[in-house]
Formats: structure tokens, C-alpha cells, sequence
């Protein structure tokens, strides 16, 4: 047993070897990189010759900055158009494919709307942003729409008004987005029993019923993982606005990400860029600590029950 | 509770015919899904409907009308101008480069990782995960220096190396998770024979797992295809630039020539359609891999 035991630790480590160059990967790409990066957040440095050491002057001047509280403010609101609406409208898609399309119509009918729905998930962010530019600009397709249509009194300018700029790119993101949860969702639900169903439907369940005692709770650790990466992903917004609106009007788009590259390589204050950056990583992983600990404590409590 | 006095359900058959006579509900439910499934490719539709016209017939029909005209000089003009053949051979092979080098690299940490059950394995994984979760502008920058002073600056090598390490965190993530429950006596009968660590990952494992590395590798490709930051910042030259950062140059460039940007738009669609024709059973499975552990 003892000789089994110290076979088994000998030849562990030797696994070691398979992880070298993984692990010597990750640390010129992101481990070296991340250091430096915060190492930079304390200095003034253009790029070029010797970065010098402002201590926290950096921070002091991003917490004054209104650009920087704009921004934040602007991911809170892609949180919403990015997690919160498309979970909310794909789970009522998922549900209505899921127990009603594929009872009535088909497995078949429902697995092609589902493709259908996914397609736009797949397409390069700057080719949608290309796309939807050229559908929002002023005199892009919608309002030639909207004016052949006789609804001319609604034409706008989408993305070059400052208040209709952002909620015409979360528009673009919640399109974007719906495939990716739909896709989860279904996938999810393949595994409850359909007998479920069947059973609280004929102790007179409706639909909504089903929805609301039956998919939510199902699809729980589902609802979790898309909150979760869609969250995410909403922190990181760089792409559509990049491609869309350059963060513009007048700063209306504005977020984290753009404000940082906009920093790095337009004005060149690198230390500041990396400032913002090191503030939005420091965020983004406080949320996913948030995230996971609420996620464990719910996944005890169910234990419990 | 309620007072129902069905008998209990006899068959799975039975539940469609109660159901399925409930009348004209479920040709709206099923017309008001057509109209959203329209709603979601109409943007796709338009760009296809106008990148085939000629600017008269759009400036006179509008945007909605079926083409009058038929002409690919949009197409044609963009293609040349910029470049495009160039763009899509960068892409492909900057994509599948990624794919091939990833799905290795995932496949090596993974092995020490879920079969040799090294110390600290799960702190490690905690670690890459932490790595593909940061956003990439904490990263950028540095990477950007680094590019410059090794001499990878503006080559296709530089993302080639990133994406690589990037992607494989997750496929590392994936594959130790299946690697755990690999059927310990496969790998003790292997060892047995006198396989060696090396050949029982080669011979053994690999082949076991190839439906998942395939799985593996298509997302890697995809994911690579789309990607943005990393090449806009990279890649400056024409001549190595990818179609994700051509297109988003491309910002409102031609406003005043819609149906140019619509061909721009149809030919950045294009790619993705064909491998979503050819990827699709792998995404849409693979997807469930990806999600839900």
C-alpha cells in the first residue's frame, strides 16, 4: 500500500511536463502582461523611454474623471440589454419551442427555428456593427423605411443622437445575444422529463403555470451560467461601440473598454489607459465572485430541501 | 388539489390529443415565431436583397424592394479594394492555426491535469479561467510592447500565440473536467501492456476523446474568426489584416454608397454563413458541452 502510494506520487509529478508548456504559454500572454499592465497604472508613461512612477496619481484622476463614472454607468446599462433582456426573452422562446412548437408541430420545426434564432450569435461583432450601421445611419434603411411607409415623423438619426445612441447599440447587442441563451436554454430543458410536464398538465397547469413552476426552476444552473458569461461579457463591450459609434456622440456610448484603448492609442497616456483597465478588471472579478458565491450558496440550499 | 377526475396519463401519445385540438392558438403562436424569426435575419436578408442592386434601383425602389437590377460590381469593387482574397486567407489561417494549436495545448494541460491528477490541479484551472475571464485591455497594451520589441509586431504569429493560450484555457477547463471520469481501467490496461505516459495519451486518450476535440476545435475556430481587439491592435498592416478587423475599418466609410456597404456587409456575412452550415450539429451540441459542464 505505502509503495503504492509513493509509486503514485513519483509518477504525478512527472505529469508536470505535460503542463509546461501550457503554463509557460499563460504566463508570456496573460500573466507577464497583467502584471505589467498594473505595474503601468502607476506611472506616466507615452509608450516610449522610461515610465515614470506617479504613485496613485492615475486613480485619483480616474475617480475624478465624469468620462469614467459615464462609462460605468453605460455598462450597467449593457448589462441590462446584454444579460438581463435576452435571458428574459429567450427563456419565454426556449419554453414556447420546448412545450408547445415541439408537442404540436414537431422536434423538427423547433430545432429550425432554433438554428434560425442563433444565427446572428455567430457573426463577427464588427460585421453586425458594419451591418447595423448601415440599417441605423440617417440615411440608412430604417428611416428610408419608416419615410415609404409614411412614418416619417419617427425618422432619427440612431446612432448619432446622443440619447438614442446607446439604446439603439443595446438593441443591436440584445439581438445579438438571444441565440446564445436560446441555444443553453434548450439544451437545458432536453434533460428535464417531459413526463413533468405531462403530469402538471393534466392537473390543469396552463402554460404560463408550466413556465413559471416548471422551466425557471429546471433551468436554474442554466439561468446561473448565461447570467454569469453574459455579465461578463457585458463588461467587456468593446466591438459594437468601436464599430457603431466610435463611443461617441459626445461621449453618449462610452464604455470601459473604449475609454481605455481610446487612452492607450489615440491620446497615449498609456498609465492611464492602464488605469481604467485595471478598474475594470478589478470589477469584473469582484461580479464573478458575486456571481459564484451566490450560485454555491443557492446550489446548498437546494441540497438542503 | 384540483378536482380532476382524468385517470392517470395512459401514454406519451396521449398528450397530443387533448393538446393539439385546442384550435387557432397554435397557428398564431406559430405565425407570431415566423414573424420574430424574420425579425432576427431580416438585417441578413436586406444586406443580400441590396448588395445585388445597382444604386439607382435603391436610391428609387428603396431598400425593401425586391432588386430590379442585377450587379456584382458592389461586391467586385469591395473585394478588390480591399483586398479581400487576402483578408479571408489571413483569417482561415490564423483561425485554423489557433484551432490546431489550442486543441494541443488543451489536450497536454488537461492530461496532467484530469489523468495525472497533478497537485494543484484545480488551483491551476481556477487560474487560466481567471485568464480568459479579465478583459482583454488589461492585456492589450503590454502585448502590444511585447509584439513591438520581439519583433511578432504585425505579424500573424503574434495572435496565433495569444489566441492559442487564450482558447486553450477553456479547452483545458473542458477536457480535465471529461478526463476525470475517463474509465480508469482503459488507462491501467494500457499501462499494463507497457504503454508509456506519452503513448497513452497519444494512443489511447486522444482518439477516446476525438468527437470532444473536434467540438473543441470548431469553437476555437469560430471564436478566433471573430475576434477584434487583439488583431485591430496587432495587425496594422493591409496586408495581414483579418476580415472581423477589415470590416470594422469599414465604419461608415460609404455612407453615401449603401449598396457597397451592403456587399461589405454580404461578404463579412458569407464566411460565417458557410461554417454555420457546416458547423451547425457541432455548435449547437457543442454549445451544451461548453455551458453546462
Amino acid at each position: 500500500m505505502a509503495m503504492q502510494t509513493t509509486l503514485r506520487r513519483r509518477s504525478s509529478s512527472a505529469y508536470w511536463l505535460y503542463l509546461f508548456p501550457g503554463l509557460f504559454g499563460f504566463l508570456i500572454v496573460v500573466g507577464i502582461p497583467f502584471l505589467m499592465n498594473i505595474g503601468v497604472s502607476f506611472t506616466s508613461w507615452r509608450g516610449i523611454g522610461m515610465p515614470k512612477f506617479v504613485g496613485l496619481a492615475n486613480y485619483a484622476r480616474l475617480i475624478a474623471d465624469s468620462a469614467f463614472w459615464m462609462s460605468l454607468e453605460h455598462t450597467l446599462f449593457f448589462v441590462v440589454a446584454m444579460a438581463v433582456v435576452p435571458t428574459l426573452i429567450s427563456l419565454l422562446v426556449a419554453s414556447v419551442l420546448f412545450d408547445y412548437i415541439s408537442v404540436r408541430f414537431g422536434q423538427g420545426l423547433s430545432s429550425f427555428f432554433r438554428a434560425g434564432y442563433y444565427l446572428p450569435q455567430i457573426l463577427p461583432i464588427s460585421v453586425a456593427g458594419v451591418l447595423w450601421g448601415w440599417i441605423l445611419n440617417p440615411h440608412g434603411v430604417l428611416n428610408m423605411i419608416l419615410e415609404a411607409t409614411g412614418l416619417g415623423g419617427l425618422v432619427g438619426n440612431w446612432l448619432g443622437d446622443p440619447d438614442l445612441a446607446i439604446l439603439s447599440v443595446g438593441f443591436v447587442m440584445v439581438w445579438l445575444q438571444i441565440g446564445y441563451s436560446l441555444v443553453v436554454f434548450m439544451a437545458g430543458l432536453a434533460r428535464v422529463d417531459p413526463s413533468l410536464y405531462e403530469a402538471s398538465e393534466l392537473d390543469g397547469a396552463g402554460f404560463l403555470q408550466r413556465f413559471w413552476y416548471i422551466t425557471i426552476p429546471m433551468l436554474k444552473p442554466e439561468i446561473f451560467v448565461i447570467g454569469l458569461t453574459t455579465t461578463i461579457a457585458a463588461l467587456k463591450v468593446f466591438a459594437p461601440v468601436y464599430v457603431m459609434t466610435n463611443g461617441g456622440p459626445n461621449n453618449a456610448t462610452l464604455v470601459p473598454s473604449f475609454f481605455s484603448f481610446y487612452h492607450f492609442f489615440s491620446t497615449v497616456r498609456v498609465g492611464y489607459g492602464a488605469a481604467v483597465a485595471t478598474a475594470q478588471t478589478a470589477i469584473t472579478i469582484v461580479l464573478a465572485a458575486v456571481f459564484l458565491w451566490v450560485q454555491s450558496r443557492q446550489t446548498e440550499e437546494g441540497d438542503h430541501d | 388539489m384540483t378536482d380532476t377526475s382524468v385517470p392517470a396519463a395512459p401514454g406519451p401519445t396521449d398528450r397530443n390529443i387533448p393538446r393539439g385540438k385546442r384550435g387557432a392558438l397554435r397557428w398564431w403562436v406559430l405565425a407570431f415565431l415566423f414573424a420574430f424569426l424574420a425579425f432576427m435575419l431580416a438585417p441578413i436578408f436586406l444586406a443580400l436583397n441590396n448588395a445585388i442592386k445597382t444604386a439607382t434601383d435603391y436610391a428609387t425602389n428603396g431598400p425593401l424592394a425586391l432588386p430590379q437590377s442585377f450587379t456584382v460590381e458592389g461586391l467586385l469593387g469591395f473585394w478588390s479594394y480591399v483586398d479581400f482574397t487576402s483578408k479571408i486567407w489571413n483569417s482561415l489561417l490564423l483561425s485554423a492555426a489557433v484551432a490546431l494549436f489550442g486543441v494541443i495545448l488543451s489536450l497536454l494541460n488537461a492530461y496532467a491535469i484530469g489523468v495525472g491528477r497533478i497537485r494543484g490541479g484545480r488551483a491551476t484551472l481556477v487560474i487560466l479561467l481567471l485568464g480568459i475571464m479579465i478583459p482583454q485591455e488589461s492585456l492589450v497594451y503590454p502585448l502590444y510592447y511585447l509584439a513591438k520589441s520581439s519583433g511578432l509586431y504585425d505579424s500573424l504569429w503574434a495572435p496565433i500565440i495569444i489566441f492559442t493560450v487564450l482558447q486553450s484555457a477553456f479547452g483545458t477547463y473542458l477536457l480535465s473536467a471529461v478526463m476525470t471520469t475517463f474509465p480508469h481501467e482503459i488507462l491501467e490496461a494500457a499501462r499494463v501492456d507497457g504503454a508509456n505516459r506519452w503513448q497513452i495519451l497519444w494512443y489511447v486518450v486522444t482518439p477516446i476523446l476525438r468527437p470532444t476535440l473536434a467540438v473543441l476545435a470548431t469553437f476555437f475556430f469560430i471564436w478566433t474568426w471573430n475576434e477584434f481587439l487583439i488583431p485591430l491592435v496587432l495587425l496594422v498592416s493591409n496586408a495581414n489584416q483579418t476580415v472581423s478587423v477589415a470590416m470594422g475599418a469599414l465604419s461608415g466609410q460609404y455612407v453615401s454608397q449603401p449598396t457597397i456597404t451592403a456587399a461589405a456587409a454580404l461578404l463579412g456575412i458569407t464566411p460565417t454563413i458557410i461554417f454555420f452550415l457546416i458547423f451547425q450539429r457541432t455548435l449547437t451540441k457543442g454549445v451544451v458541452v461548453g455551458a453546462v459542464k
